[in-house]
């Protein structure tokens, strides 16, 4: 199936979205979208992560993996790369831009484990993705992640201050944010379809 | 088995070059060289980089107190720092306090060495070793707590205040972390080369659960001190003591030094407990009574059983306060013993006329 990276591109990030129609790296999605300026620099980073990752990972499968015979390894590959890219990129902040590197605090290691990357790779092979397709669903589904993140840090401090209910408080009123959005997003699905 | 080997080499040749690739970025890109730390404007330290400035400063056999081990999680490493100190982390908020930032107070186990660096810590701290004692006796003093002699290695000797505290670093055991914990120093400061702890058993916590399950005499146990700002104050105010359970060992410290040294001040020690088999060192405490200038004891039952065959007071320490004492005139108190016992005791006593400065206390939680 032949889909025009650019079309590719722009429904990972209003119509696949990584959040919002798969529902892959809710932990920090949850976790981290009280703040908008710390939503940004983590959707940044997760993008940034994504697109390297996706890039790295699809040359390992492709010239590697697939060629011996051994794509039944790239679960455990795919994790293994991305733990020792963040660690890489981890050092790299740590020493040349203090500033971001503070600001992510904890979450910077913590993208390692975020499903949405992983999840990205995986895609990428099911729907046997080839490299310009790859690469734009890889930034286009960091930049989605970043997105729906970021506007939900936008909400969340709109209804800071406002009364909700004992048991909802915190992740609860997060996922029945999280599931309006999505609603919200259907409406995008006239626009591009990759699925 | 072709394929199993393939597996093999393939998984072991990308993790293989993954690591290799980390460990040159440690070696050039996390490698920071060698920094200035100046502490206390006098002393000058080469260190190198990329360190916690806790770890930094353990490496250069300064010990600052801490609790967790450097996982941010307790709070207790704060340290005055004057510059180098890089921006104030999301990670210090919960512990240091709005005034404290302003005064430069950040949180050792958390910033880390990447330029050079001056700070200032209490002088005391550079009397602070980390040893390996040798338990030399164990013994119960009631079904809960147990008193737990250590001698110091050989050609060592610890300086330390009366009242102050030591940490035990726990080792690793049943799946537990390393920790450390305070116990206060029951010795008087005499006993340079040996010193007893009272270690009570706390359900699940992890350093009385080994102290009280696995710790054997002959056994070596790493220890850090002596810390701690809760010790014998000199002056000549009377000093009205007060202690529940374990609370009681810096008292003891304090009393054993005042009756070594024949100090001559008024002083009254309530000392609380549930039952009579729970008060210990009770027959200490009585020919102290008779060796001291004018000591007092006062004990003070929760729950006496029949058994107990008790006629003394009855209560928690805290109802004594208004029975036994009249007013704040030229008096200091020493408080120790859990935090609600703490809590409690601090307005009762401020309602007498204590000033904060007068009172002296020791949470153990």
């Amino acid at each position: 199936m032949e889909i025009n990276p650019v079309v590719i591109f722009f429904a990972s990030i209003f119509t696949n979205n990584m959040i919002l129609s798969n529902f892959l790296g809710m932990c920090s999605f949850i976790a981290i979208s009280s703040d908008i300026k710390t939503s940004l620099s983590l959707g940044q980073a997760v993008t940034f992560v994504l697109g390297f990752t996706t890039l790295i990972n699809y040359i390992i499968y492709h010239y590697i993996l697939a060629p011996l015979g051994l794509a039944y390894l790239r679960y455990i590959v795919f994790i293994v790369v991305i733990a020792a890219f963040v660690q890489l990129v981890e050092m790299i902040i740590d020493r040349y831009f203090e500033g971001l590197y503070y600001a992510l605090g904890i979450f910077l290691p913590l993208i390692t484990v975020n499903c949405a990357i992983l999840g990205v790779s995986l895609f990428m092979v099911i729907r046997d993705y080839n490299f310009l397709q790859s690469i734009a669903f890889g930034l286009g589904s960091g930049l989605g992640w970043m997105l729906s993140i970021v506007a939900m840090a936008g909400i969340r401090q709109k209804i800071k201050n406002n009364p909700v209910p004992k048991g909802l408080e915190g992740p609860g009123i997060t996922l029945i944010i999280t599931g309006l959005m999505a609603l919200a997003f259907i409406g995008f699905s006239g626009i591009v379809q990759i699925q | 088995m072709e394929n199993i080997l393939k597996t093999v080499l393939t998984l072991s040749t990308i993790t293989g070059l993954l690591s290799l690739l980390l460990s040159i970025a440690n070696k050039t890109i996390a490698n920071y060289g060698t920094k200035k730390l100046i502490i206390n404007q006098s002393k000058e330290y080469l260190v190198e980089g990329g360190d916690s400035l806790l770890s930094t400063l353990n490496e250069q056999n300064i010990f600052i107190p801490s609790a967790c081990g450097g996982k941010g999680s307790c709070g207790y490493c704060k340290v005055k720092v004057i510059s180098g100190g890089g921006p104030f982390l999301s990670t210090e908020k919960g512990y240091v306090t709005e005034k404290e930032r302003v005064d430069g107070i950040r949180l050792s186990c958390q910033l880390k060495v990447k330029q050079d660096i001056e700070i200032e810590i209490p002088e005391e701290l550079f009397n602070v070793k980390q040893l390996t004692y040798l338990v030399t006796g164990i013994e119960d003093l009631t079904s809960k707590i147990k008193k737990i002699n250590f001698k110091l290695p050989e050609n060592e000797s610890l300086d330390y205040k009366p009242g102050q505290y030591v940490q035990i670093l726990t080792p690793p055991y049943e799946g537990n972390e390393e920790v450390y914990r305070a116990y206060s120093i029951a010795t008087p400061p005499s006993s340079k080369h040996a010193i007893e702890l009272f270690i009570g058993y706390v359900p699940d916590g992890i350093c009385t659960t080994y102290i009280h399950k696995y710790l054997k005499v002959g056994d070596k146990l790493s220890i850090v001190g002596p810390f701690g700002d809760f010790y014998y104050r000199e002056g000549d105010k009377d000093m009205l003591m007060f202690a529940i359970g374990t609370g009681i060992a810096p008292i003891m410290s304090i009393l054993r030094y005042m009756n070594e040294n024949n100090i001559e001040r008024k002083v009254t020690f309530f000392f609380g407990a549930r039952t009579r088999k729970d008060l210990f060192l009770i027959d200490e405490l009585h020919s102290l009574e008779k060796t001291m200038y004018e000591f007092k004891l006062v004990l003070v039952l929760s729950r006496p059983t029949p058994e107990c065959n008790w006629n003394g007071e009855i209560g928690r320490v805290t109802d004594l306060v208004s029975k036994y004492i009249l007013d704040a005139n030229n008096k200091e108190a020493y408080l120790c013993g859990n935090p609600p016992m703490i809590d409690d005791l601090i307005p009762l006593l401020k309602d007498k006329g204590f000033i904060d400065e007068n009172i002296l206390y020791d949470k153990f939680e």
